[in-house]
């Protein structure tokens, strides 16, 4: 167990160095970011002078070798364009973009699992089929057509909701959150519901599918010979096996959702780590996009593994040591 | 049935663009600005019907999603049967030769996979810059592993069977064992995973494209075609992104069901 987390992180780790190095040289090779951040009425002593404060005068591997120094000490370095630490930049976006990803997550069960399970249990019926019907369209939509679609009905046609931005947020210890507000409500539903759409897909074909695995087991059989009620059957049994690999699922999904939040934050405006991205590739602010890659893999390798651990707490037949590090 | 005559449809329209097309939507000389964001059904100032409206130009929109959707099967196909290729070479590698060579292609793929294909594409593409075969190459890195992983899985179930055995006995050469006896038995799950991943492509490329990130503006797939017209949209004038938009969810939907179709029909678990 010991020897499987270390081994996880000194791969985690060697995986943002190396990602670290290619987003640098990359970035470093696409463009000059003093192009775009400079005047260009600024004679050459002004820019010069410019270069010099970015630190872009000296060598590549200098400047890699001085980022990595920072790195190590928490320090990625400042953006070009907003002069501040560009970890406290993203920082600053991340709660926007997770009360999204945590919105979405949470329409995608509420309404995956029931609608599933239903699925599964009348797999012939026209709400089965239905459902079936509904989400091969779910996985087919692209998420960020559905969501101009969605503006356009909701915002443009109907004048219901509001098309971009969060709103007035709240402070919930510290943090600042749109959920506790109305006016928060009316800006996160649409973006969460764009982002939803996908996973929701997702989770219903997994659970029908579990659902009609179960449902021939001898486990459920011998339960309805006991003579169980059918709400018993299906509340306890079915769904009890049935929710091993759907905890799985959510918990590996949620670190996709975090990277699919780039498209609706970019549709909706709203103020996350994913448009400060988009912005940033754009602007080549390099310190910005390597800070958020180093973040992202970091959030990544944390979720990926929890649903590690999770998953041999809830299954003692699986074995970390045996499982691929 | 259904999925395989849509999609029918669609490869045809791309294919028959420029004979179908009213206008050649990219020839500047048969545009006229005064017919710019026009609706539906709308006649132009030379008399042509713009039956999708026309966008800020005075584009043509059926012609400019024929010509659309041209370059998001061009892109989603081209970059498919690359990965394919480089996915089933490394896979075949990995069962084959076992080992470190095992190890370390599988590993690789491993990380690979743990990140979304979204997020890889976008860092790619952040760095290659934009243009065809930048988004083709980014396509490609995102997806060879899914088919690695694919045709290992297969190759290893193969490998231990008897025919391969008899064939080594023959003292065939390991190439000719790989090639003609076990990929060919490694095949119908790999032929699903690529119809799916022509759909993941071409959902992949629109998103890239709307993000501003894949192809530039001279080659406008269905998705920089919705990109454009999103900032129409809180004007009403719906036409520029909607239909666009349709044409890609036909053509992502026909592959779908085309993929679900396959696999029931490949399926030896479903063959009585």
């Amino acid at each position: 167990m010991l020897v499987f987390v270390i081994r996880r992180s000194l791969q985690a780790l060697l995986v943002m160095f190396v990602m670290s190095i290619l987003v640098f040289v990359g970035v470093y090779a696409i463009g000059n970011p003093i192009d775009i951040l400079i005047n260009p009425l600024a004679d050459q002593i002004e820019r010069e002078h410019a270069i010099a404060a970015l630190g872009l005068d000296q060598s590549l591997w200098a400047q890699y070798v001085k980022f990595l120094g920072g790195a190590l000490h928490g320090d990625l370095g400042r953006s070009f364009v907003h002069s501040t630490p560009a970890l406290g930049l993203i920082l600053e976006r991340m709660p926007a973009t997770l009360e999204l990803a945590m919105a979405a997550m949470l329409i995608a069960i509420v309404l995956g699992i029931p609608l599933g399970l239903w699925a599964g249990l009348k797999p012939n019926s026209f709400a089965g089929r239905s459902i079936m019907a509904g989400s091969i369209l779910g996985f087919s939509l692209p998420t960020f057509w559905v969501g101009l679609m969605l503006i356009m009905i909701f915002s443009v046609m109907l004048g219901w909701l509001p098309s971009n931005g969060r709103g007035p947020t709240k402070e919930l210890f510290g943090v600042p959150v749109s959920f506790l507000s109305l006016e928060g409500w009316r800006h996160l539903i649409l973006p969460a519901i764009n982002l939803a759409l996908f996973k929701l897909a997702l989770l219903i074909r997994l659970t029908r599918a579990g659902t009609r695995e179960a449902l021939l087991q001898d486990y459920v059989k011998f339960a309805r010979a006991k003579g169980l009620t059918n709400a018993r059957v299906i509340g306890v049994h079915v769904l009890r096996n049935i929710l091993i690999p759907i905890v799985t699922i959510i918990g590996l999904e949620f670190g996709s959702v975090i990277a699919f939040a780039i498209v609706t934050e970019s549709v909706f405006a709203w103020p996350g780590m994913g448009k400060l991205l988009i912005d940033s590739i754009n602007l080549l602010d390099r310190p910005v996009i390597v800070a958020y890659l180093l973040i992202t893999v970091f959030m990544f390798i944390v979720i990926n593994l929890l649903v590690d651990l999770l998953y041999s707490a809830l299954d003692p037949r699986v074995r970390l040591a045996d499982s691929r590090g | 049935m259904f999925g395989l005559v849509l999609l029918g449809l669609v490869v045809l329209m791309a294919i028959m663009a420029p004979l179908i097309s009213p206008q050649n939507p990219y020839d500047l000389a048969q545009l006229d600005v005064l017919d710019g964001r026009l609706p539906p059904g709308s006649v132009s100032a030379d008399g042509a019907t713009f039956w999708l409206g026309s966008d800020d130009q005075g584009r043509d929109m059926l012609s400019a999603i024929f010509y659309g959707l041209r370059i998001s099967l061009t892109v989603g196909v081209a970059s498919t049967v690359l990965a394919l290729t480089l996915g089933l070479a490394l896979g075949l590698a990995a069962a084959y030769f076992g080992g470190r060579i095992e190890t370390l292609i599988m590993r690789i793929a491993d990380i690979q996979l743990s990140f979304p294909a979204i997020l890889m594409a976008l860092i790619l593409l952040a760095v290659l810059g934009q243009g065809m075969l930048k988004i083709i190459v980014a396509l490609v890195t995102v997806q060879w592993a899914y088919y690695a992983r694919t045709v290992r899985s297969a190759a290893l179930v193969e490998k231990r069977k008897e025919y391969v055995e008899a064939a080594r006995c023959l003292a065939l050469s390991p190439a000719r064992i790989v090639f003609r006896h076990i990929l060919p038995n490694c095949l119908p799950p790999l032929i699903v995973v690529a119809t799916v991943q022509v759909a993941a492509a071409i959902a992949l490329e629109a998103t890239l494209s709307f993000l501003g990130l894949g192809l530039p503006i001279t080659e406008p797939s269905l998705g920089l075609l919705i990109a454009n017209g999103y900032q129409y949209l809180l004007s009403g004038k719906y036409w520029i992104s909607f239909f666009p938009g349709i044409a890609l969810l036909l053509t992502i939907v026909s592959i779908n069901l085309v993929a679900d179709q396959l696999r029931d029909v490949l399926n030896p678990r479903l063959q009585r």
